[in-house]
């Protein structure tokens, strides 16, 4: 069975392949996609000379050069508002916003424009782009750096929310991502860009928007969750797997649009659920799921929903923050409550 | 050391057409009689067009709606200075160029009156929708101009915004990222006065609006904008730069809104009546039509005529307006995504079965 940690192309993918990061992974399928439309640009602070404050566009500008993979000024808004205006006009942008805690300035661009073009002009204007931002902590930054916004877009229809934990996904997400027909936010786990290696094609490939994945196939409880939790929630599956619990990993991958059949058909076999998450735990997105959990299999279900996430606080800085990142023994203390419920 | 001076900028100002009718000979774009006339009707559709609106709301058969009385010269003048290719970035009091740069006059008036169909405009119409969010649009028209310049289209993109938009900081971005990428961009800010409430003084302290491109690199001027004549010619200089790689310009087009900020608002209680009559004598259309008079271009006949076509006109795109079927109810959610997912279709089967497909 394929974990997040090493999964790999499928057996019959006649692509070769090579071990790379999920920093790798990302500038790979920015690379294949400039390479296969020339309509496919990139743009962001530091993203040209520099490749990126995290190597994820590293090399592009060499091969891309400067009309492809846009330096612009330090302002966020802007490069969401000339993303619009790109993808408006015939282009496909794919946009890098540095940190997720910068991204307030284009919120009114994210919002107030990319999401709702399609709809107010009743199809007649879409936008193709793709916004690339990384999130989350664990990577003991100054302030600003380590925030989980996802919740802010989830309950602002009309951008999608992708989030990849592993290399692979990461390649084949955001290929899929730049393709699509609308606009794109995708999500980047900092914490774990370059924190471990695994196969990935080195050619094209997509994993489709909206199909989570069931990384560890469990009978006792379903852990949910998404990008760099989706691998403090394995280890917690390994710990429990010593008191012979068997857990089965959930790793949503997108989050809008939710897989909803997935997640509701392995918690119907499960009859628990615990949803793990970075973002604060009140209105967090876990809420989203647990309503849906107890929506469609309350008499299913042995035990309550129960959300493992950050704290309704601010990121702590760099100091404090492992008192806030949810971690093995967290979850595997929630697994044991559904468990004795 | 002495202090050594830096920089020295001059910000100049244009005036062809006064408001007695008489031009400055010298500085007269281009334009013979017929195109002349041709503008001077489209000023008068235009007018038509909004007191129609006006009338329909007060009747309830409009939604709230932003009039442009005493704006038609920069949006005739901008319109005619631009070509086929170029694109149109409007804010939201910009009727009258997004109608002459190909937008149905039913389709406007189906965006006012709460109906998405109104921005969806037909096959080829360069125009982006209306952008609501003050301020938002001039970094569409600097990311338009930019994406005309990298794919090497012979095209612009022109944007049209208030002058309390210029307080945003989306304003300062776009003329910014514009400077720096030298994007096929033009900028016209319809200096109308007042912000709802706000007078220019109280958005900001600089003199003029047209300097803010000093501190861009990048060409800015100032026009009287209810100079038809002026208003083209600056527009058709900075076109014709932008056009052949020469950058972005930035144009304050000084005008005066003559009606409410919208039919919601009520602009006796923050402005003297005595400054709006005597804007009012300075109205645009009033000035074009003096000078066709005095070069015997028109008379009373023609103008008869001419308000009477306008009348007729605005009363075909009412009945269009009109004649437009009900929006099915699906159409909330059909257009969200190129395809609908799941929890829409269950969302959109909720509805249907409320009240009927």
């Amino acid at each position: 069975m394929s974990t997040a940690r090493n999964r790999v192309a499928d057996a019959d993918d006649p692509q070769p392949t090579e071990k790379l990061t999920i920093a790798q992974a990302v500038r790979d399928a920015m690379a294949d996609e400039m390479d296969r439309d020339p309509s496919v640009v990139v743009l962001g602070e530091d993203v040209g000379v520099d490749g990126g404050v995290f190597r994820a566009t590293d090399g592009l500008i060499e091969r891309f050069g400067s009309e492809r993979v846009i330096d612009t000024p330090l302002a966020e808004s802007a490069i969401i508002g000339m993303s619009v205006g790109m993808a408006a006009t015939g282009m496909r942008p794919v946009a890098e916003i540095q940190f997720m805690g910068f991204v307030y300035p284009a919120v009114n661009q994210l919002l107030g424009h990319a999401s709702r073009m399609r709809n107010r002009t009743r199809g007649r204007m879409t936008l193709p782009m793709v916004i690339r931002m990384p999130f989350g902590g664990g990577i003991h930054p100054p302030e600003h750096h380590s925030e989980s916004y996802e919740s802010m877009f989830l309950n602002s229809p009309g951008i999608k929310v992708v989030v990849p934990s592993n290399p692979y996904d990461a390649k084949g997400l955001l290929t899929a991502a730049i393709r699509d027909e609308d606009p794109v936010l995708f999500m980047e786990p900092k914490r774990i860009y370059r924190a471990f290696r695994a196969e990935v094609p080195t050619g094209p490939y997509t994993v489709p928007i909206g199909k989570a994945s069931v990384d560890h196939e469990g009978d006792d409880v379903t852990l949910i969750s998404w990008g760099a939790m989706v691998r403090v929630c394995h280890d917690a599956a390994e710990l429990m797997a010593r008191e012979d619990v068997s857990v089965e990993v959930l790793d949503l991958r997108t989050l809008n649009p939710l897989d909803r059949e997935t997640m509701l058909a392995s918690v119907e076999k499960t009859g628990r659920a615990v949803v793990v998450h970075e973002a604060p735990r009140s209105n967090g997105f876990g809420g989203e799921i647990a309503a849906l959990i107890g929506e469609h299999l309350l008499l299913q279900l042995e035990a309550p929903v129960l959300r493992v996430a950050g704290f309704d606080v601010i990121f702590p800085a760099a100091k404090n923050e492992h008192l806030y990142l949810p971690n093995r023994d967290r979850i595997a203390a929630a697994i044991r409550k559904t468990l004795n419920f | 050391m002495p202090r050594t001076q830096i920089y020295n900028a001059v910000t100049e100002r244009l005036e062809i057409l006064d408001p007695a009718g008489i031009v400055d000979e010298e500085l007269m774009p281009d334009l013979d009689g017929d195109r002349i006339r041709g503008i001077y009707s489209d000023m008068v559709r235009m007018r038509a067009m909004d007191e129609k609106a006006l009338k329909l709301q007060r009747q309830g058969r409009m939604g709230t709606w932003p009039p442009i009385k005493g704006q038609e010269a920069i949006q005739a003048g901008v319109a005619h200075a631009m070509e086929d290719g170029d694109w149109l970035l409007p804010a939201f009091r910009e009727h009258g160029i997004m109608l002459l740069r190909g937008v149905p006059g039913h389709l406007i008036y189906a965006y006012w009156a709460g109906d998405e169909r109104g921005s969806s405009f037909p096959e080829g119409v360069r125009v982006f929708p209306v952008a609501v969010p003050v301020g938002s649009q001039w970094q569409h028209g600097t990311g338009v101009g930019l994406s005309l310049k990298l794919r090497g289209e012979k095209a612009v993109a022109v944007t049209l915004g208030g002058d309390g938009s210029t307080s945003e900081g989306d304003f300062h971005e776009a003329m910014n990222c514009a400077g720096v990428f030298q994007s096929n961009s033009v900028f016209v800010i319809q200096n109308n006065q007042w912000a709802i409430s706000i007078p220019l003084h109280q958005q900001t302290a600089a003199k003029t609006l047209a300097q803010k491109a000093h501190a861009y690199g990048i060409p800015g001027i100032q026009v009287d904008g209810n100079d038809i004549f002026a208003v083209y010619s600056v527009t058709r200089e900075a076109l014709d730069r932008a056009r052949n790689g020469g950058g972005p310009t930035l144009i304050e087009a000084v005008t005066y809104r003559l009606g409410d900020h919208t039919t919601a608002d009520d602009a006796s209680r923050y402005r003297e009546d005595k400054e709006v009559t005597e804007w009012e004598g300075r109205d645009p259309i009033l000035r074009l039509r003096r000078f066709l008079e005095a070069r015997g271009l028109w008379d009373e006949e023609q103008e008869q005529e001419q308000q009477a076509a306008a009348q007729a006109w605005v009363d075909e795109q009412v009945a269009a307006l009109e004649a437009m079927p009900p929006q099915d109810p699906s159409d909330i959610f059909s257009h969200m995504y190129a395809d609908l997912p799941p929890h829409l279709a269950e969302q959109m089967a909720e509805v249907i079965e409320e009240v009927g497909s």
